[in-house]
Protein backbone atom coordinates (compact mmCIF):
# COMPACT_ATOMS: atom_id res chain seq x y z
CA UNK A 1 0.00 0.00 0.00
CA UNK A 2 1.13 3.45 -0.51
CA UNK A 3 0.41 6.18 2.36
CA UNK A 4 0.67 9.71 3.04
CA UNK A 5 2.85 10.15 6.35
CA UNK A 6 3.23 13.69 8.40
CA UNK A 7 5.68 13.97 10.96
CA UNK A 8 6.69 15.92 13.10
CA UNK A 9 9.92 16.85 13.01
CA UNK A 10 12.17 18.87 15.27
CA UNK A 11 16.04 19.21 14.68
CA UNK A 12 16.28 19.57 18.29
CA UNK A 13 14.96 20.61 21.87
CA UNK A 14 14.91 24.29 21.20
CA UNK A 15 14.13 24.07 17.58
CA UNK A 16 10.76 24.89 16.15
CA UNK A 17 8.93 22.02 14.91
CA UNK A 18 6.64 21.34 11.86
CA UNK A 19 4.64 18.92 10.65
CA UNK A 20 6.83 17.83 7.16
CA UNK A 21 4.64 15.38 4.65
CA UNK A 22 6.16 12.08 2.83
CA UNK A 23 5.17 9.09 0.91
CA UNK A 24 5.87 5.73 1.37
CA UNK A 25 5.41 3.24 -1.40
CA UNK A 26 4.60 -0.45 -1.14
CA UNK A 27 4.22 -0.91 2.39
CA UNK A 28 3.16 -4.66 3.54
CA UNK A 29 0.18 -5.19 5.57
CA UNK A 30 2.33 -7.68 7.38
CA UNK A 31 4.90 -4.64 8.32
CA UNK A 32 4.98 -3.53 11.87
CA UNK A 33 4.56 0.71 12.57
CA UNK A 34 8.13 1.02 13.18
CA UNK A 35 9.54 -0.93 10.15
CA UNK A 36 7.22 0.94 7.80
CA UNK A 37 9.30 4.03 9.21
CA UNK A 38 12.74 2.03 8.77
CA UNK A 39 11.46 1.83 5.27
CA UNK A 40 10.93 5.58 5.05
CA UNK A 41 14.37 6.21 7.24
CA UNK A 42 16.12 4.26 4.23
CA UNK A 43 14.78 6.22 2.05
CA UNK A 44 15.54 9.56 3.34
CA UNK A 45 19.59 8.85 3.93
CA UNK A 46 19.41 7.26 0.33
CA UNK A 47 18.08 11.15 -0.97
CA UNK A 48 21.06 12.50 2.00
CA UNK A 49 18.36 14.08 3.67
CA UNK A 50 17.56 13.96 7.69
CA UNK A 51 15.98 10.42 8.72
CA UNK A 52 12.73 10.32 11.22
CA UNK A 53 14.51 9.84 15.30
CA UNK A 54 12.11 7.37 16.91
CA UNK A 55 12.89 5.70 20.55
CA UNK A 56 12.79 2.18 20.04
CA UNK A 57 14.23 -1.22 21.73
CA UNK A 58 13.21 -4.53 21.72
CA UNK A 59 10.12 -4.15 18.96
CA UNK A 60 8.43 -6.69 21.02
CA UNK A 61 6.10 -4.62 22.96
CA UNK A 62 7.90 -5.05 26.47
CA UNK A 63 10.29 -2.73 26.71
CA UNK A 64 8.67 0.74 26.56
CA UNK A 65 10.72 2.78 24.48
CA UNK A 66 9.05 3.24 21.37
CA UNK A 67 5.73 5.63 21.39
CA UNK A 68 4.48 8.08 19.47
CA UNK A 69 0.84 9.36 19.06
CA UNK A 70 -0.69 8.42 15.71
CA UNK A 71 -3.62 10.13 14.00
CA UNK A 72 -4.03 11.42 17.15
CA UNK A 73 -3.89 8.30 19.73
CA UNK A 74 -1.30 7.33 21.95
CA UNK A 75 -0.06 4.18 19.95
CA UNK A 76 -2.00 3.87 17.42
CA UNK A 77 -5.40 2.31 16.73
CA UNK A 78 -5.20 -0.18 18.45
CA UNK A 79 -4.35 -1.30 22.14
CA UNK A 80 -0.70 -1.87 21.85
CA UNK A 81 2.81 -0.45 21.73
CA UNK A 82 3.75 1.30 17.81
CA UNK A 83 6.13 -1.75 17.39
CA UNK A 84 3.54 -4.29 17.84
CA UNK A 85 1.20 -1.93 15.73
CA UNK A 86 0.98 -3.34 12.09
CA UNK A 87 0.24 -1.75 9.02
CA UNK A 88 -2.71 -4.11 7.97
CA UNK A 89 -4.60 -1.53 9.95
CA UNK A 90 -4.43 0.75 7.69
CA UNK A 91 -5.42 0.87 3.96
CA UNK A 92 -3.69 2.31 1.04
CA UNK A 93 -4.00 5.99 0.26
CA UNK A 94 -4.50 6.21 4.20
CA UNK A 95 -2.81 10.02 5.82
CA UNK A 96 -1.33 9.72 8.80
CA UNK A 97 0.15 12.10 11.25
CA UNK A 98 2.55 11.08 13.16
CA UNK A 99 3.65 13.03 16.65
CA UNK A 100 6.15 12.80 19.60
CA UNK A 101 4.34 12.59 22.99
CA UNK A 102 3.10 16.00 24.32
CA UNK A 103 3.78 17.33 27.81
CA UNK A 104 5.42 19.55 29.70
CA UNK A 105 7.39 17.31 31.58
CA UNK A 106 8.49 14.95 28.00
CA UNK A 107 10.34 17.97 26.30
CA UNK A 108 10.54 16.99 22.86
CA UNK A 109 14.33 15.98 22.23
CA UNK A 110 14.18 15.25 18.03
CA UNK A 111 11.10 14.57 16.15
CA UNK A 112 9.48 11.84 17.70
CA UNK A 113 11.98 11.58 20.91
CA UNK A 114 10.48 12.76 23.94
CA UNK A 115 12.65 12.81 27.39
CA UNK A 116 10.80 10.45 29.87
CA UNK A 117 13.78 10.95 32.56
CA UNK A 118 10.86 12.67 34.78
CA UNK A 119 9.25 8.85 34.81
CA UNK A 120 12.84 8.33 36.24
CA UNK A 121 12.63 10.42 39.25
CA UNK A 122 9.23 9.52 40.15
CA UNK A 123 10.50 5.79 40.40
CA UNK A 124 13.48 6.88 42.01
CA UNK A 125 11.49 8.28 44.72
CA UNK A 126 10.01 5.43 45.45
CA UNK A 127 9.91 2.39 43.35
CA UNK A 128 11.70 0.54 44.91
CA UNK A 129 12.30 -2.20 48.31
CA UNK A 130 13.99 -2.38 51.18
CA UNK A 131 15.86 -5.91 50.97
CA UNK A 132 19.09 -7.74 52.74
CA UNK A 133 21.91 -8.66 50.63
CA UNK A 134 23.26 -11.57 50.52
CA UNK A 135 22.45 -14.93 48.96
CA UNK A 136 18.57 -14.25 47.32
CA UNK A 137 15.79 -15.75 49.89
CA UNK A 138 13.56 -18.93 49.03
CA UNK A 139 11.27 -18.12 47.03
CA UNK A 140 8.06 -19.56 49.07
CA UNK A 141 9.70 -17.54 52.14
CA UNK A 142 7.45 -15.02 51.94
CA UNK A 143 3.64 -15.79 51.56
CA UNK A 144 1.60 -13.66 49.39
CA UNK A 145 -2.21 -14.19 48.91
CA UNK A 146 -3.24 -14.88 45.72
CA UNK A 147 -5.65 -11.70 45.17
CA UNK A 148 -2.85 -9.60 46.29
CA UNK A 149 -0.34 -11.41 43.71
CA UNK A 150 -2.72 -10.35 40.80
CA UNK A 151 -3.03 -7.32 41.78
CA UNK A 152 0.53 -6.68 42.25
CA UNK A 153 1.57 -8.32 38.80
CA UNK A 154 -1.34 -6.59 36.75
CA UNK A 155 0.09 -2.99 37.98
CA UNK A 156 3.93 -4.25 37.26
CA UNK A 157 2.96 -4.86 34.01
CA UNK A 158 3.36 -1.02 33.29
CA UNK A 159 6.19 -0.61 30.97
CA UNK A 160 6.25 3.08 31.45
CA UNK A 161 6.24 4.37 27.74
CA UNK A 162 4.03 6.80 28.53
CA UNK A 163 0.91 6.73 26.33
CA UNK A 164 -1.42 7.52 29.41
CA UNK A 165 0.47 10.69 30.16
CA UNK A 166 -0.17 11.43 26.12
CA UNK A 167 -3.39 10.32 26.06
CA UNK A 168 -4.48 11.97 28.95
CA UNK A 169 -6.03 15.06 27.86
CA UNK A 170 -4.58 16.97 31.23
CA UNK A 171 -1.19 15.17 30.86
CA UNK A 172 -1.31 13.46 34.21
CA UNK A 173 0.80 10.72 34.90
CA UNK A 174 -1.11 9.61 37.52
CA UNK A 175 -1.73 6.04 35.94
CA UNK A 176 1.89 5.03 35.41
CA UNK A 177 2.34 6.30 38.96
CA UNK A 178 -0.76 4.59 40.48
CA UNK A 179 0.56 1.68 38.80
CA UNK A 180 4.19 1.90 40.06
CA UNK A 181 2.98 2.52 43.44
CA UNK A 182 0.27 0.02 43.75
CA UNK A 183 2.69 -2.89 42.83
CA UNK A 184 5.27 -2.55 45.53
CA UNK A 185 2.09 -1.70 47.98
CA UNK A 186 0.29 -4.52 47.89
CA UNK A 187 3.29 -6.85 48.45
CA UNK A 188 4.75 -7.41 51.86
CA UNK A 189 7.63 -7.05 50.77
CA UNK A 190 7.13 -3.38 50.01
CA UNK A 191 5.45 -2.61 53.47
CA UNK A 192 8.78 -1.10 55.09
CA UNK A 193 8.04 2.05 52.42
CA UNK A 194 4.34 1.92 52.21
CA UNK A 195 3.68 5.23 53.21
CA UNK A 196 7.06 7.32 52.14
CA UNK A 197 6.70 5.96 49.03
CA UNK A 198 3.23 7.01 47.57
CA UNK A 199 3.67 10.29 49.33
CA UNK A 200 7.51 11.01 47.64
CA UNK A 201 6.44 9.21 44.24
CA UNK A 202 3.11 11.22 44.05
CA UNK A 203 5.21 15.01 45.03
CA UNK A 204 7.68 14.32 42.42
CA UNK A 205 5.06 13.48 39.91
CA UNK A 206 3.61 16.76 41.02
CA UNK A 207 6.95 18.74 40.91
CA UNK A 208 7.95 17.42 37.41
CA UNK A 209 4.76 19.39 36.10
CA UNK A 210 2.07 16.65 35.03
CA UNK A 211 -1.32 17.70 34.85
CA UNK A 212 -4.23 16.73 37.60
CA UNK A 213 -6.40 13.75 36.66
CA UNK A 214 -9.65 14.50 35.59
CA UNK A 215 -11.17 11.04 35.49
CA UNK A 216 -11.88 11.07 31.66
CA UNK A 217 -10.25 8.06 31.44
CA UNK A 218 -8.22 8.24 28.50
CA UNK A 219 -5.26 6.80 30.48
CA UNK A 220 -6.54 3.46 31.02
CA UNK A 221 -8.11 3.68 27.23
CA UNK A 222 -4.58 3.92 26.07
CA UNK A 223 -2.33 1.82 28.15
CA UNK A 224 -0.78 -0.84 26.10
CA UNK A 225 -0.85 -2.97 29.15
CA UNK A 226 -4.27 -2.59 30.40
CA UNK A 227 -3.54 -1.25 33.39
CA UNK A 228 -7.26 -0.27 34.96
CA UNK A 229 -8.45 2.53 35.81
CA UNK A 230 -9.34 1.67 39.37
CA UNK A 231 -5.47 1.36 40.16
CA UNK A 232 -5.96 5.43 40.30
CA UNK A 233 -8.55 4.92 43.02
CA UNK A 234 -6.24 2.72 44.64
CA UNK A 235 -3.14 4.86 44.78
CA UNK A 236 -5.67 7.47 45.88
CA UNK A 237 -6.75 5.26 49.01
CA UNK A 238 -3.08 4.70 49.50
CA UNK A 239 -2.79 8.33 49.44
CA UNK A 240 -5.25 9.53 51.84
CA UNK A 241 -4.17 6.31 54.38
CA UNK A 242 -0.56 7.79 54.10
CA UNK A 243 -1.32 11.35 54.83
CA UNK A 244 -3.38 9.74 58.02
CA UNK A 245 -0.92 8.02 59.28
CA UNK A 246 2.02 11.35 58.68
CA UNK A 247 0.13 13.27 60.53
CA UNK A 248 0.04 11.00 63.77
CA UNK B 1 -13.28 19.05 44.44
CA UNK B 2 -14.72 15.80 45.61
CA UNK B 3 -15.31 16.41 48.99
CA UNK B 4 -16.74 19.83 48.70
CA UNK B 5 -19.49 18.27 45.80
CA UNK B 6 -20.40 15.14 47.76
CA UNK B 7 -21.72 17.77 50.70
CA UNK B 8 -23.22 20.13 47.67
CA UNK B 9 -24.67 16.88 46.49
CA UNK B 10 -26.10 15.95 49.59
CA UNK B 11 -27.77 19.06 49.75
CA UNK B 12 -29.58 19.14 46.20
CA UNK B 13 -30.96 15.99 47.12
CA UNK B 14 -32.82 17.20 50.22
CA UNK B 15 -33.83 20.26 48.36
CA UNK B 16 -35.27 18.56 45.15
CA UNK B 17 -37.39 16.37 48.10
CA UNK B 18 -38.03 19.70 49.71
CA UNK B 19 -39.44 21.23 46.46
CA UNK B 20 -41.82 18.30 45.53
CA UNK B 21 -43.72 19.86 48.39
CA UNK B 22 -45.21 22.06 45.77
CA UNK B 23 -47.17 19.83 44.48
CA UNK B 24 -49.34 19.48 48.12
CA UNK B 25 -50.27 22.74 47.20
CA UNK B 26 -49.89 26.61 48.66
CA UNK B 27 -50.08 26.19 52.71
CA UNK B 28 -47.80 23.04 52.62
CA UNK B 29 -45.32 24.44 50.51
CA UNK B 30 -45.38 27.93 51.79
CA UNK B 31 -45.67 26.24 55.60
CA UNK B 32 -42.62 23.72 54.60
CA UNK B 33 -40.61 26.88 53.56
CA UNK B 34 -41.88 28.58 57.16
CA UNK B 35 -40.90 25.48 58.81
CA UNK B 36 -37.26 25.44 57.19
CA UNK B 37 -36.29 28.84 59.12
CA UNK B 38 -37.76 27.35 62.69
CA UNK B 39 -35.49 24.09 62.26
CA UNK B 40 -33.28 24.26 65.53
CA UNK B 41 -35.44 26.09 67.98
CA UNK B 42 -35.05 27.10 70.07
CA UNK B 43 -31.60 26.38 70.42
CA UNK B 44 -31.37 28.46 67.47
CA UNK B 45 -33.05 31.81 66.74
CA UNK B 46 -35.34 32.13 63.83
CA UNK B 47 -33.37 31.06 60.27
CA UNK B 48 -30.32 30.41 61.81
CA UNK B 49 -29.70 27.17 61.03
CA UNK B 50 -30.36 28.32 56.83
CA UNK B 51 -28.00 31.15 57.46
CA UNK B 52 -25.22 28.28 59.38
CA UNK B 53 -26.45 26.02 55.70
CA UNK B 54 -25.73 28.71 53.60
CA UNK B 55 -22.18 29.59 54.90
CA UNK B 56 -21.58 25.75 54.70
CA UNK B 57 -22.95 25.83 50.94
CA UNK B 58 -21.04 28.94 50.62
CA UNK B 59 -17.65 27.32 51.56
CA UNK B 60 -18.05 24.34 49.56
CA UNK B 61 -18.87 26.47 46.49
CA UNK B 62 -16.11 28.87 46.91
CA UNK B 63 -13.67 25.65 47.33
CA UNK B 64 -14.99 23.38 44.62
CA UNK B 65 -14.54 26.74 42.10
CA UNK B 66 -11.53 27.34 43.29
CA UNK B 67 -9.98 23.90 43.11
CA UNK B 68 -11.62 24.11 39.73
CA UNK B 69 -9.78 26.91 38.43
CA UNK B 70 -6.01 25.45 40.04
CA UNK B 71 -6.65 22.28 38.43
CA UNK B 72 -7.53 23.67 34.67
CA UNK B 73 -4.85 26.01 35.28
CA UNK B 74 -2.04 23.12 36.17
CA UNK B 75 -3.47 20.81 33.11
CA UNK B 76 -3.16 23.65 30.57
CA UNK B 77 0.05 24.15 31.90
CA UNK B 78 0.77 20.46 32.10
CA UNK B 79 0.75 20.08 27.32
CA UNK B 80 2.22 23.19 26.19
CA UNK B 81 2.69 21.81 22.85
CA UNK B 82 -0.93 20.90 21.47
CA UNK B 83 -1.49 17.95 19.50
CA UNK B 84 -1.86 18.88 15.70
CA UNK B 85 -4.05 16.14 14.70
CA UNK B 86 -7.52 15.67 15.97
CA UNK B 87 -7.72 12.89 19.21
CA UNK B 88 -10.73 11.25 18.83
CA UNK B 89 -12.30 11.12 22.27
CA UNK B 90 -13.24 7.93 24.49
CA UNK B 91 -14.50 9.70 27.18
CA UNK B 92 -18.26 10.54 27.70
CA UNK B 93 -19.96 13.95 26.80
CA UNK B 94 -20.75 14.81 30.62
CA UNK B 95 -16.87 14.27 31.09
CA UNK B 96 -15.60 16.67 28.28
CA UNK B 97 -18.33 19.41 29.38
CA UNK B 98 -17.88 19.18 33.25
CA UNK B 99 -15.64 23.16 33.16
CA UNK B 100 -18.65 24.30 31.00
CA UNK B 101 -21.31 22.85 32.83
CA UNK B 102 -19.69 24.12 36.02
CA UNK B 103 -19.47 27.44 34.77
CA UNK B 104 -23.64 27.61 33.97
CA UNK B 105 -24.20 26.38 37.16
CA UNK B 106 -22.55 29.06 38.79
CA UNK B 107 -24.15 31.17 37.02
CA UNK B 108 -27.52 29.93 37.47
CA UNK B 109 -26.74 29.67 41.51
CA UNK B 110 -26.39 33.63 41.47
CA UNK B 111 -30.06 34.04 39.42
CA UNK B 112 -31.64 31.63 41.34
CA UNK B 113 -30.35 33.32 44.55
CA UNK B 114 -31.45 36.65 42.95
CA UNK B 115 -34.98 35.29 41.56
CA UNK B 116 -36.07 33.02 44.67
CA UNK B 117 -33.90 34.00 47.69
CA UNK B 118 -34.14 37.73 47.50
CA UNK B 119 -36.85 37.98 44.93
CA UNK B 120 -34.81 40.87 43.16
CA UNK B 121 -35.77 39.18 39.30
CA UNK B 122 -38.50 37.61 40.49
CA UNK B 123 -42.02 38.74 38.26
CA UNK B 124 -43.33 38.85 41.92
CA UNK B 125 -40.72 38.56 44.57
CA UNK B 126 -42.70 38.53 47.68
CA UNK B 127 -40.96 37.25 50.69
CA UNK B 128 -42.84 34.74 52.35
CA UNK B 129 -44.89 33.85 49.52
CA UNK B 130 -42.33 31.32 47.63
CA UNK B 131 -45.58 29.14 45.93
CA UNK B 132 -46.31 32.10 44.62
CA UNK B 133 -43.29 33.22 43.93
CA UNK B 134 -42.54 30.15 41.97
CA UNK B 135 -45.57 29.90 39.59
CA UNK B 136 -45.19 33.78 38.64
CA UNK B 137 -41.86 32.76 37.53
CA UNK B 138 -42.34 29.57 35.56
CA UNK B 139 -45.18 31.28 33.59
CA UNK B 140 -42.44 33.29 32.28
CA UNK B 141 -41.31 30.94 29.14
CA UNK B 142 -37.75 32.21 29.09
CA UNK B 143 -37.26 31.69 32.71
CA UNK B 144 -38.46 28.46 32.55
CA UNK B 145 -36.18 28.00 30.07
CA UNK B 146 -33.01 28.83 32.14
CA UNK B 147 -34.35 26.35 34.87
CA UNK B 148 -34.14 24.10 31.89
CA UNK B 149 -30.85 23.95 30.79
CA UNK B 150 -29.26 24.71 33.98
CA UNK B 151 -30.96 21.58 35.05
CA UNK B 152 -29.82 19.23 32.46
CA UNK B 153 -26.22 20.87 32.72
CA UNK B 154 -26.40 19.75 36.79
CA UNK B 155 -27.66 16.26 35.47
CA UNK B 156 -24.23 15.97 33.37
CA UNK B 157 -22.44 17.37 36.49
CA UNK B 158 -23.44 14.67 38.65
CA UNK B 159 -23.13 11.68 36.71
CA UNK B 160 -19.51 12.33 36.34
CA UNK B 161 -19.09 13.83 39.29
CA UNK B 162 -20.22 11.36 41.58
CA UNK B 163 -18.32 8.49 40.08
CA UNK B 164 -15.65 10.44 39.84
CA UNK B 165 -15.30 11.68 43.67
CA UNK B 166 -15.60 8.42 44.29
CA UNK B 167 -12.47 7.77 42.35
CA UNK B 168 -10.67 10.42 43.98
CA UNK B 169 -11.79 9.70 47.57
CA UNK B 170 -10.16 6.12 46.70
CA UNK B 171 -13.64 4.74 47.32
CA UNK B 172 -14.15 2.58 44.13
CA UNK B 173 -12.74 0.16 42.78
CA UNK B 174 -12.99 -2.19 40.47
CA UNK B 175 -15.54 -4.48 41.82
CA UNK B 176 -17.72 -1.38 42.60
CA UNK B 177 -16.87 0.57 39.69
CA UNK B 178 -20.53 -0.90 38.13
CA UNK B 179 -22.46 -0.29 41.37
CA UNK B 180 -21.01 3.55 41.58
CA UNK B 181 -21.55 4.40 37.92
CA UNK B 182 -25.07 2.66 38.22
CA UNK B 183 -25.73 5.08 41.47
CA UNK B 184 -24.02 8.10 39.69
CA UNK B 185 -26.62 7.79 36.79
CA UNK B 186 -29.97 7.05 39.39
CA UNK B 187 -29.05 9.70 41.38
CA UNK B 188 -28.26 12.39 38.30
CA UNK B 189 -31.44 11.35 37.00
CA UNK B 190 -33.58 11.53 40.06
CA UNK B 191 -32.58 14.56 40.86
CA UNK B 192 -32.71 16.20 37.55
CA UNK B 193 -36.43 14.70 36.95
CA UNK B 194 -37.15 15.90 40.75
CA UNK B 195 -36.38 19.50 40.12
CA UNK B 196 -37.24 19.97 36.58
CA UNK B 197 -40.80 18.40 37.31
CA UNK B 198 -42.09 22.04 39.47
CA UNK B 199 -41.25 24.31 36.22
CA UNK B 200 -42.86 21.95 34.20
CA UNK B 201 -45.94 21.17 36.10
CA UNK B 202 -46.45 25.01 36.39
CA UNK B 203 -45.80 25.10 32.49
CA UNK B 204 -48.26 22.45 31.90
CA UNK B 205 -50.98 24.19 34.31
CA UNK B 206 -50.86 21.42 37.02
CA UNK B 207 -49.61 23.59 39.53
CA UNK B 208 -51.22 27.44 39.29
Amino acid sequence: MNLTLRIWRQPNADAEGQMVTYQVADVSGDMSFLEMLDILNEDLILRGEEPVAFDHDCREGICGSCGMVINGQAHGPERTTACQLHMRHFADGDVIDIEPWRAGAFPVVKDLVVDRSAFDRIIQAGGYITAPTGTAPDAHAVPVPKPDADTAFENATCIGCGACVAACPNGSAMLFTSAKINHLNVLPQGQPERESRVLNMITTMDEAGFGGCTNTGECAAACPKGIPLASIAKMNREFLRATRKAGR
Amino acid sequence: MATTGVIMLLFLIVHMAGNLKIFFGPTDFNGYAHWLRTIGEPALHYSWYLWIQRVVLLGCLVAHVVSAIQLTHRDIHARPQRYRSKRPWRATFATNTMRYGGVIIALFVVWHILDLTVGAVNPRGEAGHPYQNVVADFQVWWIGLIYVVAMLALCLHIYHGFWSAAQTLGANNAARNVAFKTIATILALVITVGFLSVPVAVMTGLVS
